[in-house]
């Protein structure tokens, strides 16, 4: 499993916009380059990112091979009520990776 | 030829060798002459991609290694407590040995002595997780080199290679980094050279690089034939740039363009 960062606010106030960080390790690697023996370096990149709010989808996003390695992927959302957000990359060969994080909101 | 070329001309004869080091007033991080999005990238730990290898340095710090199957924390304990202030002092003379060792050089001489595991590569990204982990642990602390009487030949050889012109270029560091820092290389700003944040995260590399690594791509970039990782020489250059930054605020993992 790849190493990722979450930054979600541990508290909001109902209504309040948040913003919602994530940072996953992932080589993201074009698929145009070659390695020191000449032959390409196949590609390997992370091409879809989902981050759903109490099961409600709140941002979806597709990813190509332009994105630098270690995508950061920032957006802003409504809290709604208390729960848990969820965040799932995954990437071309179909794997996924599932983080999650609670969320209060008073 | 025309007086103005005659005047390019004799400059360039005149060369190197006017350069002084920067007064310790006007020496600024290098993260004041990188891009204000670099720059946020790097303040926000939530953003800055070296702390991924902060974290997996973490975890290699509480895992048990090598034949005596202890982990660091099983001598050192809380890294926050044990390691603050420890990159700030390195490279370092350390005891038994007859040349300064850099953090990297030091944490595999502890794996290899006291864990009894094989060392770890150079810029193995194992090696560099562990090194930006520790380093971490100094994040903010002012560089604290010493020219002690053991250390001071090694500074100074540092310092020498420094000064010497070298490669197809024919130039030296200092004719960038001491005479020329805040003007501008093609479209880039010219940065003082003070490694306060190694390893970095370089945007150029997508990935943590260690000095050395950085002093390498330099040193190819003047078109001369780059020392290997771990040679002597460039432990001393390492050991005479972090006595230049003497002083200033730690900041590993820094974010470089």
């Amino acid at each position: 499993m790849a190493r990722a960062l979450i930054h979600v606010p541990a508290t909001a106030k109902r209504g309040e916009v948040i913003e919602i960080k994530t940072l996953i390790a992932h080589v993201m690697e074009t698929g145009y380059r070659v390695g020191v023996t000449g032959k390409p370096i196949p590609r390997d990149i992370i091409d879809d990112f989902v981050c759903t709010y109490n099961g409600e989808e709140v941002f979806r996003a597709k990813l190509y091979p332009a994105i630098a390695a270690n995508p950061y992927i920032s957006f802003f959302t409504l809290a709604a009520e208390s729960g848990t957000i969820v965040f799932s990359w995954t990437d071309q060969h179909g794997a996924t990776q599932v983080q999650t994080a609670p969320i209060t909101v008073e | 030829m025309k007086p103005a070329a005659c005047v390019v001309g004799a400059l360039l004869v005149a060369g190197h060798g006017l350069a002084a080091e920067i007064p310790l007033d006007q020496r600024r991080s290098d993260s004041e002459f990188i891009s204000a999005a670099t720059r946020a990238m790097q303040n926000d730990d939530a953003a800055n991609p070296g702390m991924l290898a902060v974290l997996d340095g973490e975890t290699l710090w509480n895992a048990k290694a090598g034949a005596a199957q202890k982990s660091c924390a099983d001598c050192h304990g809380d890294a926050a407590a044990s390691m603050k202030g420890v990159a700030a002092r390195y490279p370092a003379m350390v005891p038994g040995q007859d040349h300064p060792l850099d953090l990297e050089q030091r944490i595999d001489l502890s794996r290899v002595t006291d864990q009894k595991a094989p060392a770890l590569p150079f810029e193995s990204t194992d090696l560099l997780a562990l090194t930006a982990y520790v380093a971490r642990q100094s994040h903010g602390l002012p560089i604290a080199i010493e020219a002690t009487a053991q250390a001071e030949p090694f500074i100074a050889a540092g310092r020498a290679l420094f000064e010497t012109r070298q490669g197809q270029l024919n130039l030296a560091c200092a004719q960038c980094h001491d005479d020329n820092w805040g003007k501008r290389l093609a479209g880039n700003l010219i940065p003082q050279a003070q490694p306060t944040g190694y390893p970095i995260y370089r945007l150029q590399w997508q990935e943590l690089g260690s000095l050395q690594r950085r002093l390498r791509d330099c040193m190819t970039a003047m078109r001369s034939e780059a020392y290997d990782y771990g040679a002597p020489e460039l432990v001393d250059l390492e050991f005479y740039l972090m006595w230049r930054a003497r002083g200033l605020a730690m900041e590993t993992p820094a974010v470089r363009p």
